[in-house]
């Protein structure tokens, strides 16, 4: 225990003094999360809009001021039939129309209500949806002014349509995404980078030939980064809860079981690369072809997997991420249990045997 | 009582149809500096390899510190010291954490790694370096501080393979007089080499061609033997030479089947 114990500690000296690798550890999730939660923004600026208006009376045109008056839009295009409404958007030219009904000013007189529809294009879902929450508000916001000096009050009635994406799917898909990624990177790549280097620098043959066992040598050097991986899942999930106000929905604890079965999946991959490569560089390739370019590709987090061909959509069944993103996606976002996710964790356990087995088979006879 | 440290019987290892180590046999006797020489690929490296426990030999038999290799192989690693050509020790760590590192892995109490860190430092003279990152070491200091780790543990044997290698003559010299030093203290020295002046310091050397070991004794028999002035000589006669039926009735442990 006690050279267990040691070996540990070189492994934690390794890695706090390795500028490149403590970036890859911790600078790295950092800077994906920020930059991809910053990238689909809870900001907007200046974003075009159209306005279809076919009452063209006093209420439509303070709001239209009002409208274009914000720093958050501007409008873009006028059109004046319902059947323009597709062009623009397929011409990409706004990403929003304001369809206001007609007689708005009549209906709001006579029946206290009248209604604007906010078409977005939910391509980009995040955007969309903040833009319908701004004119909504911006709507409420008249319509309290309208309301002061009258006794029945007036409602303006918004009706939100997404176009192309009705349901919003890819909405804070970025962060189970990222933490696949990151999980994967730290604990696949730089396991693998580390085993590796002993090999290059030739220590990797003094640790076999001295009395550790060669599992001894392989548990030592992966268990810092279990360690410090779950240190990056902490991260990421505050990070999403208190910069991007991302809710986790299920149970922590089933969040960080199910973390740890990836990370040692993610370990188990990391191990099988050192055995098939001599070098840091190959297991570097080797990592960055064979595990992020699928994890980024084809796991679901950019690209939804149903819309993908089918020999593709039956490859991406091979790929723990695709799993474990199913799995935190439902933790976090649906909040539900073990009862709901057994089947996904299961297959991830599956494999996770299976290359732990795998890498203890090639390392046996890399020994030979 | 049987005073070899490694007996070697007819030790072979294959890979595929090729046959890197055919059937050699020798022995090694306590205290011994023992020169395992051959060009590159004669397959010395192999050969150690299998000495040391980190490749199976394919069959033949050998016993290293009195432990069988096939069936022992984690008594041998108790017992043996091992330096690699690469003089392997970590970069980022200093001399000290190296040291610290090293003897952990062999078990030495945390004492024991304090007292012959002191014994290290007072023999090398590292005072001024032992906190030093070692990566920033030349690379004379790495090959001593590599060959002192290599004994931390004791080691009945230390194997040391091309110990010597892109250090200047003066290291060389500096490195063989640590050598003796432990061999006079009891350790047994396997050492490979292609140096052949360095072959002159060794009390046996053992000359490997082509997987088989084709000469085996000491500098000067092997000198007489050949007609040669120096072992480089030796070497090359040996090297140059198709067939081993070169030996001619002196008393030479040349490798029969």
């Amino acid at each position: 225990m006690k050279r267990f114990t040691g070996f540990i500690k070189k492994e934690f000296y390794h890695i706090f003094r390795d500028r490149r690798s403590l970036f890859i550890l911790f600078g790295m999730p950092i800077a994906q999360i920020l930059l991809f939660g910053f990238a689909i923004t809870n900001e907007i600026n200046n974003v075009d809009i159209a306005i279809l208006d076919r009452s063209n009376d006093v209420n439509t045109q303070e709001i239209i001021h009002k409208i274009s008056a914000s720093k958050y839009f501007s409008i873009k295009q006028i059109i004046t039939r319902e059947a323009d409404i597709a062009s623009v958007f397929e011409k990409g030219q706004v990403k929003a129309v304001l369809n206001f009904e007609k007689d708005f000013s009549q209906n709001l007189i006579k029946q206290h209500q009248a209604t604007v529809q906010i078409i977005t294009d939910a391509t980009d879902p995040n955007t969309a949806n903040t833009i319908s929450n701004y004119v909504n508000a911006m709507l409420q916001q008249y319509q309290k002014e309208l309301n002061k000096n009258i006794k029945i009050a007036y409602q303006i009635v918004p009706q939100t349509r997404m176009v192309y994406n009705p349901e919003l799917k890819s909405v804070y898909m970025f962060v189970p995404g990222v933490m696949t990624i990151i999980l994967m990177l730290v604990s696949a790549m730089m396991t693998s980078i580390s085993i590796t280097r002993e090999k290059e620098l030739g220590t990797m043959e003094i640790l076999l030939v001295s009395p550790l066992k060669p599992f001894q040598v392989i548990i030592g050097k992966v268990f810092p980064y279990i360690f410090l991986s779950i240190i990056n899942a902490v991260v990421i999930v505050m990070l999403s809860v208190f910069i991007f106000k991302m809710p986790v929905q299920g149970s922590l604890l089933l969040l960080a079981l199910e973390s740890v079965l990836f990370i040692i999946t993610a370990l188990a991959l990391g191990i099988l690369i050192s055995t098939i490569s001599a070098t840091q560089q190959t297991a570097m390739m080797i990592s960055l072809m064979g595990l992020m370019l699928p994890v980024i590709l084809l796991s679901g987090f950019i690209f939804p997997i149903s819309s993908m061909p089918l020999p593709l959509q039956i490859i991406s069944n091979i790929i723990p991420a695709k799993w474990f993103i199913i799995i935190i996606k439902g933790i976090m976002l649906k909040g539900v249990g073990i009862g709901f996710i057994w089947k996904e964790t299961l297959i991830l356990l599956g494999m996770t045997v299976f290359f732990i087995g795998l890498s203890v088979k090639k390392y046996k006879i890399r020994l030979e | 009582m049987n005073n070899n440290v490694i007996e070697v019987k007819n030790l072979t290892k294959t890979f595929g149809d090729f046959t890197a180590v055919n059937a050699i046999t020798f022995e090694v006797k306590k205290g011994e500096i023992f020169g395992f020489l051959g060009a590159n690929g004669a397959g010395k490296t192999t050969a150690m390899k299998m000495l040391i426990g980190i490749s199976k030999p394919t069959s033949g038999k050998a016993q290293v510190a009195g432990f069988d290799v096939f069936t022992h192989a984690e008594d041998v690693k108790q017992s043996i010291g091992y330096m690699s050509q690469k003089f392997a020790l970590y970069d980022d760590l200093t001399v000290k954490e190296n040291i610290t590192f090293f003897g952990g892995i062999y078990g030495l109490s945390r004492k024991r790694i304090e007292e012959k860190r002191c014994e290290l430092v007072e023999d090398l003279g590292l005072k001024d370096i032992v906190n030093q990152l070692v990566g920033a070491l030349p690379l004379g200091w790495k090959q001593k501080i590599a060959f002192s780790v290599s004994l931390l543990h004791d080691p009945k044997i230390v194997f040391l393979d091309e110990p010597t290698g892109g250090v200047d003559p003066i290291t060389r010299r500096q490195f063989w007089e640590m050598i003796y030093k432990a061999a006079h203290q009891g350790t047994t020295v396997f050492v490979t080499t292609h140096y052949m002046d360095e072959a002159e310091y060794c009390d046996r050397v053992s000359i490997m061609v082509n997987g088989k070991i084709e000469a085996l004794d000491t500098p000067k028999k092997l000198k007489e033997q050949f007609r040669a002035e120096n072992m480089n000589d030796v070497f090359l006669k040996l090297a140059r030479s198709p067939s081993p039926t070169l030996t001619n009735g002196n008393e030479v442990n040349t490798d029969k089947n």
